[in-house]
């Protein structure tokens, strides 16, 4: 009975090839192709820009140095999370990180807010020797970024790259960014990516939007609501 | 009846010797990472050697050097054996092992150099993916130009797997990897954010699906039978798990993403998707295990069946596992910690190498023109260091990750967080130190099988072994594709 449609199949390469293409895409195009539309509708919030070449520079360094290995960029919408490390990531925040930063493992902590909570000088000696500042820290020190120079001409034709992906970056833009990290050192690079993180891209961070948590929930199709309880 | 036809074990030799050098190069990496996290001081400032940099270096060492090499030597010798006719195209046989060669090298060379895209599992640049989706694409056509010629009308199951390992594989890379670059060693994907991290992980997921899984259930559902010197226990339960695991596995991507800016839709796919998937794991598992039902007596005196016997015991095991922690609320607190490297290794440590080295052992004497092994004792000897590594690693890893998943959650009865992060990686740091051994007994294993098959392979290093020749089965009547004449 139905085994004889099965056998035909098992005898048959191409058709058993075909089959096996079909079944392996039907999940990938149920999840994947209406996330890009979804994607497609995320916009930052007004006055949210792409990243200034010197932190742009900063975030390739992140992702060259295999930051992402031990670090996670992504507060899941748990209280014990946003309790840690501030309020849940949204969907508008990565929208220029190429590849995403969310991370699959936290040796170390998430990274999503650390904007802004330690000096830029704490930052420094701490990547150039971790152990310097936290004593029992396992993280490995990043000392050649000190003396790496950013490429300037480099960084042009990046952000030349991301506009042809789609990043709203203007001509002006372009035309200074090699001015804008002129002398700058790798690790003067990587501070300014990790002090913005959080801060820069972070929805309704505007002064008039900063006190309204409460309508967080609802205003766009990728937040939750009822997820998080109040902190005590 | 015999003809002047003979298996093309050639290419077969050298993805077995690569396999060997790769994994213990790989898992030497893994080693030396694993040690930069107990004993910190081992990065010695050195850009190349720190841990952020090495890790890419171990897994796709592990996964597509070792596992690669090892996955399309036995396809090579499977689907030859299973359809009695010599492999298509050896030129081109022979141009998909030095490509892939090449493939590894170059990405291990350049990785470590921050030469990197910096995708999980994915990392080699636009010029390597480029290689990558030309030897592969050499791959899949000798083995469908062989399947093409194959002299039993009959494809068996294991070459369904392989073709599926070989389709699902080629999609996800290209799908993956498709980048605009901006100079020879930097490219950007076309993905960004959200969309990155749904492509992302549904490669992820399903390069452990496609690569780690259905290829190796190739390798089992040739060299278990073969060991057991028994048909599969159900060859009809067989196809339903095949059509079952290949469909059900792709939706499964969405559990790496919960709780996060991922939509909350898919999130939940993914996690029932991952439920449904325990059946045909399981289905596999058990079929593989049931199998040796009469022939359980030969673990005594069989390393290799011994291997592939608690190799589908850790596939049963790592998969109701990762369904488990594919469900929201286990996730959770799973999520982030070494819980999920417990998983990631108990699946690839146990599972995926013990069957690897299992079905080497069954395969190498006879790719090699030798009656067995050249020790047994040596190969029993490379089964207590793989067993005892695997668990003191996988054991200390789980109390790791629970132990940190409970440190992050823990709140003071005021409602204030317990634990600052550091107590949690203080917490931990003795377990760092066993897992780090752990891996040093499956190290010690690996040479062991180095020094093995380098003395089974004297014959075949001294160029005195003779080709096997395919043996002619009688013809069919109406049989499509028409089979070969005999030659000679």
């Amino acid at each position: 009975m139905a085994y004889r449609h099965f056998e035909f199949i098992e005898k048959h390469a191409w058709t058993l090839g075909i089959l096996t293409a079909v079944m392996v895409s039907l999940g990938g195009l149920a999840e994947i192709l209406p996330t890009f539309v979804e994607a497609n509708r995320v916009k930052l919030a007004a006055g949210g820009k792409p990243y200034d070449p010197l932190r742009l520079a900063g975030r390739d360094i992140y992702v060259r140095e295999g930051c992402y290995l031990c670090h996670s960029q992504m507060i899941r919408a748990l209280r014990f999370e946003t309790q840690r490390y501030g309020r849940f990531s949204t969907a508008e925040e990565s929208i220029y990180d190429r590849p995403f930063q969310w991370g699959s493992k936290r040796t170390g902590p998430d990274l999503a807010r650390v904007g802004g909570k330690y000096s830029d000088d704490w930052q420094r000696l701490h990547l150039m020797d971790p152990r310097a500042v936290v004593p029992q820290s396992n993280m490995p020190g990043y000392p050649w970024l000190a003396t790496a120079r950013v490429d300037g001409a480099d960084i042009a034709a990046r952000l030349r790259t991301l506009r042809t992906l789609g990043d709203p970056y203007t001509e002006t833009d372009i035309a200074g960014a090699a001015k804008e990290v002129d002398g700058k050192t790798e690790l003067e690079a990587l501070v300014a990516y990790l002090q913005g993180l959080g801060i820069a891209n972070e929805p309704q961070t505007a002064p008039a939007a900063a006190a309204a948590a409460a309508p967080i929930a609802g205003s766009s199709p990728w937040a939750r609501s009822g997820v998080i309880s109040p902190v005590s | 009846m015999t003809s002047a036809e003979c298996y093309n074990d050639r290419v077969v030799r050298l993805f077995l010797l690569a396999a060997t050098v790769w994994g213990i190069i790989g898992m030497l990496l893994g080693m030396y990472a694993a040690a930069e996290l107990a004993w910190p001081g081992l990065n010695f400032d050195i850009p190349w050697l720190t841990f952020s940099r090495l890790r890419p270096d171990h897994t796709f060492g592990v996964i597509f050097a070792f596992g690669g090499s090892a996955l399309m030597g036995t396809c090579y010798y499977v689907v030859q054996r299973t359809g009695h006719t010599r492999l298509a195209w050896d030129r081109l046989a022979e141009f998909t092992f030095w490509g892939w060669q090449l493939v590894c090298v170059l990405a291990m060379a350049t990785m470590p150099f921050g030469i990197t895209q910096s995708k999980e599992y994915a990392e080699p640049e636009w010029f390597i993916d480029i290689l990558i989706a030309i030897v592969w694409i050499g791959f899949g056509a000798v083995f469908f130009a062989t399947l093409a010629r194959r002299r039993i009308r009959h494809i068996y199951v294991a070459n369904w797997y392989y073709g599926a390992f070989i389709i699902a594989v080629g999609l996800l890379h290209v799908v993956n990897n498709l980048a605009l670059p901006v100079s020879l060693t930097k490219s950007y994907p076309i993905y960004s954010g959200v969309a990155d991290a749904m492509v992302q992980w549904w490669y992820g997921h399903n390069a452990v699906a496609f690569f780690l899984t259905a290829g190796f259930l190739g390798m089992m559902y040739y060299f278990v039978p073969r060991q057991a010197q028994q048909p599969l226990w159900s060859y009809r339960f067989s196809i339903v798990n095949f059509w079952a695991l290949i469909s059900v596995y792709m939706w499964a991507g969405s559990h790496h993403l919960m709780y996060t800016a991922l939509p909350d839709w898919v999130q939940s796919v993914g996690m029932a998707f991952s439920l449904v998937l325990l059946m045909p794991s399981w289905g596999s598992a058990a079929n593989g295990l049931l199998t040796f039902n009469g022939s359980w007596h030969r673990l005594r005196s069989d390393p290799a069946a011994k291997f592939m016997v608690l190799a589908l015991v850790f596939y049963a095991a790592s998969t109701s596992e990762g369904s488990l922690m594919a469900i929201k609320t286990v996730n959770s607190l799973s999520h982030y910690t070494d819980w999920t490297i417990a998983h990631v290794h108990s699946g690839s440590l146990g599972w995926v190498a013990m069957i690897t080295i299992g079905s080497l052992y069954a395969m190498a004497p006879r790719a090699l023109g030798r009656p067995a092994m050249h020790s047994n004792k040596a190969m029993e000897l490379h089964f207590w260091l793989h067993t005892a590594g695997t668990l003191l690693y996988v054991i200390a890893m789980w109390i790791a990750g629970v132990t940190e998943g409970m440190m992050w959650r823990a709140t003071q009865p005021d409602g204030s967080l317990t634990y600052a992060f550091i107590d949690s990686l203080l917490a931990i740091k003795p377990l760092y130190m066993a897992r780090w051994f752990g891996g040093v007994l499956i190290w010690l294993g690996m040479w062991v099988m180095a020094w093995n098959l380098w003395h089974t392979a004297a014959d075949a290093r001294r160029k005195i072994i003779q080709p096997v020749p395919v043996p002619i089965p009688e013809p069919v009547a109406r049989q499509t594709p028409a089979p070969l004449p005999t030659s000679g």
